[in-house]
């Protein structure tokens, strides 16, 4: 796929903020290679036992729907209207003002007026006059209404799969219409007819047997939390405890499981240990709640309720006290606007409270999980981590806040604080770029998949041009972030519009600059392995 | 003629109006909201030490009055409206760039707040005697005495935001492609009812008492029409602003209600702290633990990890 994608400066070029086309009502239904993601693979629906699992393609002029696909799609949307206030609102509300317009990173990344958040709402606000509201049933086109017909949904399914979920544009609607949650309700309505894609889909299944996305069993992941000690001690000689599924800990640890199998998601997980161990935590990992991740949430709100129970369950056989959590950003979505809601309450829980510290965190006195930011910028705070931020001094740091800590939690402070006290040199990307103003990656909510790169660059745009421009004027050459999907698809974002600059996590940082009680010599490599700065220094100088 | 226009009409718009804000309003309630989906718009409150400036605690509430205060900012200031922003792609140099764009906001802002004060002036045609505090906001507004008869500040800005409004819609081409008919027809029946509100003052007296008297008689129920002649130009005007309120419920006009239904906007970021029940939730298929060891049961046997059966 790699070698289709033009080079930057052509990609540039065919972006134009002028519409080309002319009708917003007429279905687009090309669909060109690099800007949509294969579908599901019906074996993996069947099972999670998804309706009409089949062999199609979205080039296909047949997509092979089932007979009364119009019938369904109307029933489950007026299902939803009534299950969902925003839906419902949300359709009738939007004054078409154009603020969200050029909000989002698809848009100003392709140019493709359909991508502008209120362009995408339209292509289902259009068919709920039609088949919803008087004055569409009666007048049709003239209120703005659109017959639901097979062009239609295949124009659905290109542009809910063309939106991250991010929530940006919320932020600037002044009704703060969520175009997330139209998508997220037109990929529930497009699921009914066995329309999904396969990035969803597998990672669904994966995770409803093995407790991960990744399909990682028990044994394995026992063996890859081993490879994580044995790193551990190459970097400072400790060997430290990584406990699974013990019951009676004190706290369960729930990481997204690429921070234990996917670069460079390894080092923040590195990190992780290296702190508890210092800090003489009393944890556990599970291999059954194995994924914080819910791809669920890409796909139906009763698909994440099913992945996300293993959560609680496991916190409760296991006998913790609270629920500790990693870096990640949809995990955070819906562990703190929908867990308690979905699978609490977890009364057999205890508000989580720092051994180390003794704060009691408040702000999680009903779900009872902490964020590991919140726990360790709070750790720092009070001064029980001894931290050597020039083993940092390799890095010019600059932080992507990940689009759900940031405009579903407002987890702004924590890991800047973290990284201002474990390193020496952060730098901020322009205003509009950063905290709720950030932009998204481009691959989020399901779509990071090699078939769909050209569109994943585009949407990556204003992220990537934004760190070309701390690089450019700092020298930056590293983008930090708390999101299992950042880490592993912004490394291709940095490198095709800034070049040279690594992606790594915040609890990277943190293990690089922890200095740890039972080391007995002097630190030389970081938790990548590559020699620290004043190493290097030092060494030149003997010689 | 003048009784269907100047009683018939006015009374069936009335009836729609309310009737169709009910029946819309009643359909919003009526939808569950099942999940608390606040869109935080700065730092949360979580550690103490975190200290957040006032806009802070409206743009990421922490507890309903904070909401509320959100809500506020929201509702009399376009506070989301204020953080618009113009993109534009400087291909040659590489470059995305963001300037702030306040012309919406501003045209926005002018537009709603003087439709406020021209509905208060308005009402002393309700009333008799007027009470004092319409008289206040009449003088305050016909402070410029431009023309005679006054020629309120609100009449030339209202016509001046529409008028705006009106182009912006027509001359950027983003926002020519997402206007449809209903957005060019809410703008156009606006202005004229401001155009015709306006004419009625400076160039078509209009026998002000003989409206009044009309007014109060159809707020009775007891409707007359007097006997002093009313202008037709005053009959369009009444004409426009009857469609527009008989238009209303079924239009795009209702997000004047809606954003108090709006969830990213009306619930506060409690999420953590306060449960929240979803009313139509039901169970799901789960895969239990003991299916799973069941299946994985020998490998995490070789593993060494613990078991809940040898
Ligand atoms: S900002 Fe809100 S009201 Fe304006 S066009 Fe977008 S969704 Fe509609
Ligand atoms: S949620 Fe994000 S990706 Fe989706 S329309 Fe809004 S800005 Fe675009
Ligand atoms: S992957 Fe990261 S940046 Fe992209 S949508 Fe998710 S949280 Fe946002």
């Amino acid at each position: 796929m790699s070698d289709e994608v033009t080079s930057r400066e052509e990609l540039l070029k065919t972006i134009d903020y002028v519409p080309a086309q002319q009708d917003l009502y007429k279905p687009n239904l090309e669909f060109r290679p690099g800007t949509w993601n294969y579908p599901a693979n019906p074996k993996k629906m069947e099972h999670l036992e998804l309706p009409y699992p089949r062999e199609w393609s979205p080039p296909d002029l047949d997509w092979k729907l089932p007979e009364n696909w119009k019938e369904i799609i109307l029933k489950g949307m007026e299902e939803r209207l009534n299950r969902y206030r925003s839906l419902r609102v949300y359709l009738d509300i939007c004054v078409r003002c154009g603020a969200c317009a050029d909000k989002c990173h698809f848009y100003l990344g392709s140019g493709d007026p359909k991508n502008m958040p209120v362009a995408r709402t339209e292509l289902m606000r259009s068919v709920y006059r039609r088949y919803f509201t008087v004055g569409g049933k009666l007048l049709g086109g003239a209120a703005g209404g659109r017959e639901l017909t097979e062009d239609v949904l295949k124009e659905w399914f290109y542009y809910y799969y063309q939106c991250t979920e991010c929530r940006r544009c919320s932020v600037f609607c002044p009704y703060g219409i969520d175009t997330c949650e139209i998508t997220m309700m037109g990929r529930e309505l497009l699921n009914l007819v066995g329309l999904n894609i396969n990035w969803i889909v597998e990672p669904l299944s994966n995770c409803f047997r093995t407790g991960n996305h990744l399909g990682i069993q028990p044994h394995a992941f026992a063996d890859t939390i081993e490879f994580a000690v044995e790193d551990v001690e190459d970097v400072t000689g400790i060997k430290v405890d990584a406990p699974m599924n013990r019951k009676g800990a004190e706290i369960l640890f729930v990481v997204p499981s690429a921070d234990y199998f996917a670069e460079p998601h390894w080092y923040t997980f590195l990190g992780y240990l290296m702190l508890f161990h210092e800090l003489g935590l009393d944890y556990t990992l599970s291999t059954y709640a194995s994924e914080g991740g819910n791809f669920g949430l890409f796909h139906s709100a009763e698909m994440m309720k099913r992945l996300n129970n293993k959560i609680y369950a496991e916190a409760e056989r296991l006998g913790v006290k609270w629920i500790l959590g990693g870096e990640c950003g949809h995990m955070w979505r819906v562990i703190h606007q929908y867990m308690d809601t979905i699978n609490g309450p977890a009364d057999f829980l205890e508000v989580p409270k720092s051994p180390i510290t003794g704060t009691v965190f408040e702000n999680a006195k009903a779900t009872k999980m902490t964020h590991i930011a919140e726990f360790t910028a709070d750790l720092i705070k009070n001064n029980k981590l001894k931290l050597d931020p020039s083993r940092n001094d390799q890095w010019k740091i600059t932080y992507h806040d990940s689009c759900n800590p940031a405009r579903a939690m407002g987890l702004l402070e924590e890991p800047r604080y973290i990284i201002n006290n474990v390193a020496n040199n952060f730098y901020e990307m322009p205003e509009n770029t950063i905290r709720e103003k950030t932009f998204c990656c481009g691959s989020g909510s399901g779509l990071g998949t090699d078939e769909n790169l050209e569109m994943r660059l585009r949407g990556g745009l204003p992220r990537g041009n934004a760190v070309k421009y701390v690089k450019d004027r700092y020298g930056v050459n590293i983008l930090t972030c708390m999101c299992a999907i950042d880490k592993a698809t912004l490394p291709a974002v940095c490198d095709y519009w800034a070049g040279d600059v690594a992606v790594g996590g915040i609890h990277e940082l943190v293990g690089n600059a922890l200095i740890m009680k039972d080391e007995q010599k002097p630190r030389t490599v970081d938790v990548r392995g590559d020699p620290l700065p004043s190493v290097e220094g030092s060494e030149e100088g003997d010689e | 003629m003048s009784t269907l226009f100047g009683v018939i009409l006015p009374y069936a718009a009335i009836a729609i109006f309310i009737l169709g804000i009910l029946y819309k309003v009643v359909k919003w309630g009526r939808s569950a909201v099942p999940f608390r989906i606040p869109t935080t718009c700065a730092q949360a409150e979580t550690l103490p030490w975190i200290k957040r400036k006032p806009h802070e605690k409206l743009d990421n509430p922490s507890n309903n009055l904070a909401m509320v205060g959100r809500m506020l900012l929201e509702v009399l200031i376009f506070r989301s409206l204020w953080r618009n922003t113009r993109a534009e792609i400087k291909a040659d140099k590489q470059k995305l760039i963001y300037s702030g764009s306040k012309f919406l906001w501003l045209f926005g802002l002018l537009f709603h707040w003087s439709l406020l004060v021209i509905l208060i002036r308005h009402c002393r045609l309700f009333f008799e005697p007027v009470p004092w505090i319409l008289d206040v906001v009449e003088n305050i507004d016909g402070m410029f005495e431009i023309v005679i008869p006054t020629l309120y500040l609100t009449d030339i800005i209202i016509l001046l935001a529409v008028t705006y409004l009106f182009f912006r819609r027509v001359v950027f081409s983003q926002m020519r492609y997402i206007s449809l008919l209903a957005d060019y027809f809410a703008l156009l029946l606006i202005g004229g009812v401001a155009v015709t509100g306006v004419c009625l003052r400076i160039f078509f007296h209009t026998d002000v008492e003989a409206v009044k008297e009309l007014a109060m008689s159809v707020l009775r129920f007891s409707p007359e029409v007097p006997e002093q002649s009313i202008s037709w130009l005053f009959y369009l005007h009444l004409a426009m602003v009857c469609t527009l309120l008989a238009y209303f419920p079924f239009s795009k006009l209702m997000h004047a209600a809606g954003i108090f239904f709006s969830p990213t906007r009306n619930m506060a970021n409690t999420n953590r702290v306060k449960r929240h029940v979803n009313p139509w939730d039901y169970p799901v298929k789960v895969h239990p633990y003991h299916e799973y060891e069941e299946e994985f049961h020998d490998k995490m046997e070789q593993a060494g990890l613990p078991l809940e059966k040898e």
